[in-house]
Order: C-alpha cells, then sequence, then structure tokens
C-alpha cells in the first residue's frame, strides 16, 4: 500500500512521502551503523501492524466513525495542527531557536501562492512559476536528496552503512526485539488511528506519535540515534492514519488522499456514489473492498519483508554507482509533480539550502513539517475566526476543540517546564531566564 | 454490480450525427449513423493530457476521470486519456499549461467557472480567449442546502430569518474565494440586505456538504452531486435550485423527492439564478480538424448509458454546445462573472 516509500528513506535519508520523514529520525541513524535490514524490517512490520488496526477499526466500528469525524469544523482541525506543531517543539535534538528559525521559514514558504481565504497570489512577485507554490515533494527531494549526496560527497564520496551485512535471518530476530515495543505500538495504533478519521493525516500522525514515544520511552534520550522504538512509532501512526482515511471518503465522500481521489473515480464509474448510504445501498461492494484491505495488506507485508535483504544490499553498492541514479532519479521525480523543468532548478536550490543547514546544524524536518502543514493550519486557522468573528474563545468552545488545545498547550510548555524544574533542582539561581522558552511558545502560537 | 438507476433524461437524438471514424467503437452505445469518412481526418498520434484546473475530488475532477473512464471502457479513442489536476493558484496552473501549449492537440482541459474567475479576481494573465473552446458538456446546477432539522420549508423562510438575525450571524459555506459559490452568496445578500452572511471558504466541495452537515456553517449552495448523497441519507435537504425552469429528473431521489420536486430559487422568492459551465477547452492556435475530432469524441461520450447516468446522479442540465453557438455562449458568460465581480468588488487591481 504505502510501503514503497520507505527504502529511500531509511536507506538515504530521503523521504518519498511526507509520513516518511519522520521515520528518517531513527531510520536512518540504523542504517548508517549497518543496521539497515533490522530498520526496514520494524518500519514495514509496523506499518501493516498499523494498517491492520485500522483495517479492524473500519469493520467494527465505521458508522460510529463516520459520526465522530463530522464534529470537526475548522476550530477542531486548527486544534489538530496546533497539537502537531506543539508535539514537535523541544522534540529536536539541537537549539530550540533553531527550531523556531526552520520552522518559520517553512511557514514563509508555505504561504507562497494563491490564499485560498482571499483568492488572491501572495508573494510570487509576478512570477507564474510561483502561483502554485512550493511543492512539498520539491522541497523534500531537494533538501533531504540532494542534500545528503553534497554533504555524503563532502564526507569522502561514500554513505555510511556500506558495512551492512545481508542477514537472512534478519527478519525474525527483528520480530522478537519488536514485541518489546507492544505499548508503543498501541499508542501509535491509537494516535493514528485518531487523526486519520479526524482526518488530520498520516503526516501530522506520524511526527505526533514519533514526539509521544520520545517523551514517554525510557530511551527517550537516545531517539535520533538509531532506536529502533522509534522507526516502530511513526510508521505505526502513519499507515493506520493512512488507512482509516480511507473512512471519510468511503461514508463522507471526501478523499483524504490523491490516492483516495482516484479511488473516488473508480467508484463513480461504477455508479457507486460515496457518503453515508454507500454501507446501505452498496454492502456487497463495501465489504468486498475491505475484505480486500485485510488481503492486500497481507500480500504487501509479505512481498516487503522476502527483500529486506535485497534492499538492505543497495547499501553496497559504491558511492560513486548510486549517487549519479540517484541524482537522477531526484530529478525526474521533481520535474514529473507539475510536468515542469522550474521545478529541477527549484529542487537543486533546495539541495543547496538543505546541504547549508546540514553544515550550520538547523534540522530540516521543522521546515519540512511547515511546508506541509503550515497552509493548512492558516487556513482552518482562519476559517474559524471568521465563524467566531474574531473570538479566541472558539479553540475552547466544545470539549473535542478545547481538549485538543489543551493537551496541546501542556505539550508545548513541556520543554519548557521540565527545563525550568531541572533547572531549579540544579542550582536555585535567582530569575529564571525564562525568556527563551516564552518566546519559542509566542510564535509558535 | 448495482442497480443502475433508469435513465429519464433528455432525448440525445437533438445531438446531430456526428460522423464515426473506423475506430472500434464499443457496439451498445453509439449513436449516429456513419456519415461521410472524410471528416475524421486527423486523430491523436500520441496520448491525450486531460487536464483538470481543480484539485482531486470536486465536481470537475468527478466528471473528468467519469469522462477517462467511459473513454477507456468503450474504446472511444485509440490513445489513451490521462487526467492530470493542476488546480495551483485556483486553476490557473492549468488555464497557462493550457495557453503555453500553443498548436498542440493533445492537450485538453475540462473547466469550471474558474475559467472566468480566477484571471479577473487574482490577475493572472490568461482568459478564454487564450484557449480554443471545444465543446459545453452540461451546465452545473447550484442549489441551497440547510441541515435537514433545521425549521425552512422554503427559501423565503431562510432568508427571512437571515435578515431577522444579527448581521453575519449566518454562516454559508462555499468552494474557494470570489469564486461562483462566493458569487452567489453576495447576489443572495441583496435580498437579506442590509444584513449580510460570513462566507466561510473552504478547500473543495465535498468538504463544503460535510461542513454543513456537522453543522459548522448555516447553509450551503453545493452542487447537486457533492451533497446528494447526504441528502438521500437525511441530513441535508434542498431549499431552492438556482435556474430558471426545475430540473427534468422524475426520478424519486429520497423517499418521497425527486430532483424535479425541487423549486426554482425564484418561484420560492428568491430572484437568482446561476449555473456553472462543464465544457473542454483546448490550447490556442489547433486546426479545425483537431477540434472536430473532440467534438466528435464527447458526442460519442455523450451517447452513452453511463454518461446519461452520471448526468441524472448529479442533476445536471444537460445542454450540448460547439462551434460557434458555444463561443458566443462562453462570451457572454465572461461578461456576466465580469459584471458580477464588479459589483461584488472582487475584482484584482487594474482588471
Amino acid at each position: 500500500m504505502l510501503h514503497f516509500s520507505l527504502e529511500p528513506a531509511i536507506l538515504f535519508n530521503i523521504p518519498g512521502e511526507p509520513w516518511s520523514v519522520a521515520t528518517t529520525f531513527d531510520g536512518h541513524p540504523m542504517a548508517q551503523q549497518g543496521k539497515a535490514d533490522e530498520a526496514l524490517t520494524a518500519a514495514f512490520t509496523s506499518s501493516f501492524v498499523g494498517a491492520l488496526v485500522a483495517v479492524i477499526l473500519i469493520t467494527f466500528l465505521a458508522p460510529l466513525i463516520a459520526k465522530f469525524a463530522l464534529q470537526f469544523g475548522p476550530a477542531e482541525f486548527f486544534s489538530v495542527f496546533f497539537l502537531t506543531f506543539a508535539s514537535f517543539v523541544g522534540m529536536g535534538k539541537g537549539s530550540p531557536f533553531k527550531v523556531l528559525a526552520a520552522m518559520c521559514l517553512g511557514f514563509a514558504l508555505g504561504s507562497v501562492g494563491l490564499d485560498k481565504m482571499t483568492g488572491t497570489l501572495r508573494m510570487t512577485f509576478g512570477y507564474d512559476e510561483l502561483l502554485v507554490g512550493f511543492d512539498f515533494l520539491i522541497a523534500v527531494i531537494g533538501l533531504f536528496g540532494i542534500g545528503e549526496i553534497l554533504s555524503s560527497m563532502e564526507s569522502g564520496l561514500k554513505f555510511s552503512g556500506t558495512t551492512a551485512k545481508i542477514r537472512l535471518n534478519a527478519v525474525l530476530q527483528t520480530w522478537k526485539l519488536l514485541l518489546k515495543f507492544w505499548v508503543t505500538s498501541i499508542r501509535s495504533c491509537i494516535v493514528g488511528c485518531w487523526m486519520g478519521i479526524t482526518p488530520g493525516g498520516a503526516t501530522p500522525a506520524s511526527f505526533m506519535s514519533y514526539g509521544l514515544a520520545k517523551r514517554f520511552s525510557k530511551r527517550g534520550d537516545n531517539f535520533g540515534k538509531g532506536e529502533i522504538e522509534g522507526v516502530v512509532a511513526p510508521e505505526t501512526a502513519a499507515h493506520a492514519a493512512g488507512t482509516s482515511a480511507l473512512l471519510p471518503m468511503l461514508t463522507l465522500g471526501i478523499p483524504g488522499s490523491p490516492t483516495a481521489a482516484v479511488l473516488l473515480g473508480g467508484l463513480m464509474i461504477w455508479g457507486l456514489q460515496p457518503g453515508p448510504m454507500l454501507f446501505i445501498e452498496q454492502k456487497d461492494f463495501v465489504w468486498g473492498l475491505i475484505a480486500s484491505m485485510y488481503l492486500g495488506n497481507i500480500a504487501g507485508l509479505i512481498v516487503v519483508l522476502t527483500c529486506v535483504p535485497l534492499f538492505a544490499a543497495i547499501l553496497r553498492v559504491p558511492f560513486s554507482i548510486i549517487a549519479p541514479i540517484i541524482l537522477v532519479i531526484c530529478a525526474v521525480g521533481a520535474y514529473t509533480v507539475h510536468n515542469s523543468m522550474f521545478d529541477v532548478w527549484m529542487m537543486l536550490g533546495f539541495g543547496v539550502l538543505g546541504y547549508v543547514f546540514q553544515k550550520l546544524g538547523y534540522p530540516l524536518p521543522p521546515l519540512v513539517l511547515a511546508i506541509v502543514l503550515g497552509d493548512k493550519a492558516e487556513e482552518s486557522f482562519r476559517q474559524a475566526m471568521l465563524g467566531s468573528q474574531g473570538s479566541l474563545t472558539i479553540f475552547w468552545s466544545n470539549w473535542l476543540v478545547g481538549s485538543i488545545m489543551t493537551l496541546g498547550m501542556i505539550l508545548l510548555f513541556w520543554p519548557l517546564m521540565t527545563w525550568l524544574l531541572d533547572k531549579r533542582k540544579a542550582a536555585r539561581l535567582g530569575p529564571v531566564p525564562a525568556a527563551a522558552g516564552a518566546a519559542v511558545v509566542d510564535r509558535e502560537r | 454490480m448495482q442497480a443502475r438507476m433508469k435513465q429519464k433524461g433528455l432525448s440525445w437524438t437533438q445531438f446531430a450525427p456526428g460522423s464515426l471514424c473506423a475506430v472500434a467503437v464499443a457496439a451498445a452505445a453509439v449513436i449516429a449513423p456513419a456519415a461521410p469518412a472524410t471528416a475524421q481526418a486527423w486523430e491523436p498520434t500520441k496520448p491525450v493530457q486531460f487536464i483538470i484546473p481543480a484539485g482531486t475530488g470536486g465536481g470537475a475532477d468527478q466528471m473528468a476521470r467519469f469522462i477517462q473512464g467511459v473513454v477507456a471502457k468503450n474504446n472511444l479513442m485509440k490513445q489513451p486519456l490521462i487526467t492530470l489536476n493542476k488546480g495551483g493558484g485556483a486553476g490557473a496552473e492549468g488555464f497557462l499549461e493550457i495557453k503555453k501549449s500553443a498548436g498542440d492537440p493533445h492537450h485538453i482541459i475540462i473547466t469550471l467557472s474558474n475559467l472566468f474567475t480566477t484571471p479577473y479576481a487574482t490577475g493572472v494573465p490568461f482568459s478564454w480567449k487564450d484557449m480554443t473552446p471545444v465543446a459545453m458538456l452540461a451546465l452545473d446546477q447550484f442549489i441551497l442546502w440547510v441541515p435537514s432539522d433545521t425549521p425552512y420549508k422554503v427559501a423565503k423562510e431562510y432568508i427571512d430569518a437571515v435578515k431577522a438575525a444579527d448581521d453575519k450571524s449566518f454562516k454559508m459555506g462555499g468552494t474557494g474565494s470570489k469564486q461562483e459559490d462566493q458569487i452567489i452568496t453576495v447576489a443572495l445578500e441583496k435580498l437579506t440586505a442590509p444584513k449580510k452572511f460570513t462566507y466561510v471558504p473552504y478547500g473543495g466541495g465535498g468538504t463544503v456538504a460535510t461542513q454543513l452537515v456537522g453543522k459548522h456553517v448555516n447553509s450551503t449552495v453545493n452542487n447537486p452531486i457533492e451533497a446528494v448523497s447526504q441528502w438521500k441519507a437525511g441530513a441535508l435537504k434542498p431549499l431552492c435550485v438556482f435556474d430558471a425552469k426545475r430540473s427534468v429528473y422524475t426520478q424519486k431521489v429520497t423517499a418521497d423527492m425527486a430532483w424535479s420536486d425541487i423549486p426554482t430559487c425564484k418561484e420560492s422568492g428568491v430572484d437568482t439564478e446561476y449555473q456553472m459551465l462543464r465544457g473542454i477547452f483546448m490550447a490556442p492556435g489547433v486546426k479545425p480538424e483537431h477540434v472536430a475530432f473532440y467534438v466528435d469524441l464527447f458526442k460519442k461520450v455523450m451517447a452513452t448509458d453511463d454518461w446519461k447516468t452520471f448526468m441524472e446522479q448529479g442533476a445536471f442540465n444537460q445542454t450540448f454546445m460547439s462551434g460557434d453557438q458555444f463561443n458566443t455562449w462562453v462570451a457572454a458568460a465572461d461578461k456576466l462573472h465580469y459584471d458580477l465581480m464588479k459589483e461584488a468588488g472582487f475584482l484584482a487591481a487594474g482588471k
């Protein structure tokens, strides 16, 4: 289903889809340590578990869940995005200011193009190419793909991780390891299904799940250095979300993704009208589709798992051979987004930016997250403000939006609070230099 | 797979016999008798890109993907038809692509009202005159919807309620900003004056309908196909259709109502009309035989039973036009949008 964006994410640090970005945090370090097969097995298995749980959920709770999704208005959507951004703060290893700077740059890039609220163009400066804004895919291909190749070239023309051994029993060994993380799996499934249905989508789900896992894990400090739990959490959540996102499509007729839209078109040609009546009028079709989701997931898992040693072996190919291939594939990928050469140049531009970011120690994920979700968050915020005629109380106007916002606030202040407590414990210094944290919080909001 | 709705639409014989090329056409569907074979000199020599100047899931997207399916299913073209969403900049992305590929007969585009509204609202340099009109496939209706458990029985009652309430306390949900939904909203505000709606723009028609079901807005002007499922499920009810006359579809959609039972807005005391073009355009500078091929292709698509079912499901106003008649219609529609948008203050600087 969604599996094949994973290999480049883990092997080369080039996420193929927005929801694979969080997987690179620990997946790629694992590959660098020669544990690519473990990382791939963990990722594939987790995505299977997530998708399976979501399908089971759809099977038993579809009508109930459809009702829940209807409660989501603009304020609720914004609160979900807010929660995603909040759970991200303090997650990075580096300085929170750098996270913030990267995120703000992402917001700025995300706002280029048509402003859907007023129907006017923003920051296109008369260039028609900028009408469509900065596409996530082009940014990610450039920032991660080209950026990674540039820094690999600098560090002596090789990917670290070439020592990857081909172990045929890696799958079984990893499975033994994975059993230990059942709590993380369950938590990630809940986050994923919830985000898929609401429908916040797979990308916020993966980031949020990673953030939570890091916070609650005993080995949370090791996250980002190749912790297998850091692969399990985002993968499970992303695929639980991706699968359960089909539910709004079937029950409400809203395709949550381009893939779902193609499926929607397929339904139309058979005279099937997605929406609340589909489950009543077209029982055969709906249950057939759900059955195929079970089968598809199992078949997918078997296919990818048998290929794990093969995928992992790609890292043994010398850099001088694989790098040009990656470069060509990146360029082709960027071109196909809008069939435009301009995007290829833009990709190279982002590549340089990615390299500079890496050199200066600025994190890329906040930038990417802000490009993907920034304009959606802005849109929901302004829709909510229109509806409430400018009153912020709408974000605490019912139990649903209120609890999500409060949870977001807690997550946002969590690093600040723990930092303050530590500070107080360590040495009772006079005035607490809280300005730093407060600034972060202000800008976030 | 399912029982198809029975077709009771317009007579299709009015669409004069198109000439048939030798292409094997799946037997059942085709109308016209073989006319002189000379007209079909040209046909696509490579895959045709079918551009959708809108995102996935909306009305234009559904129709384009449906057409793609019909063409493939009935083997109406030797070369494949490939749909491509280019909805960036309120559709400007797609229209500029067509404008750029001057003389290339392998690009076609399906239009919605953003053909007129986007250049006026954003100032992006294109207009329908930068393209070659091919054919009008249908006109899409707009219906005033409210949640089914609200007390309003006719449109007039709803308008009166807006008038009686505090200014801007009623929320109208719609697709995009300064586009058709908001134009209709502004037209309605003439009747609710001095009270206004709060217009809340959303990404797509499906989302708008769902937001209404969840009561995050008070009313919408969704196209029939975007809201029909919620109507059937008893979550939404139609108040009136923004057309001069009622729909011709008499087949029951819900237990007690057919499309034809929805009153026009005029007869329920709200004098507003608006319909949206679902038409096909090509790049500028293409030859007449290129246009002729596509006119013929779409005639064949429209002759299929699948198309008729689709039209009825979405309560489309089935009007086919091509050639000069279509050009004249488009020019008039362009003028209408200009006037409406000027009145509403939606024009970009310098327009």
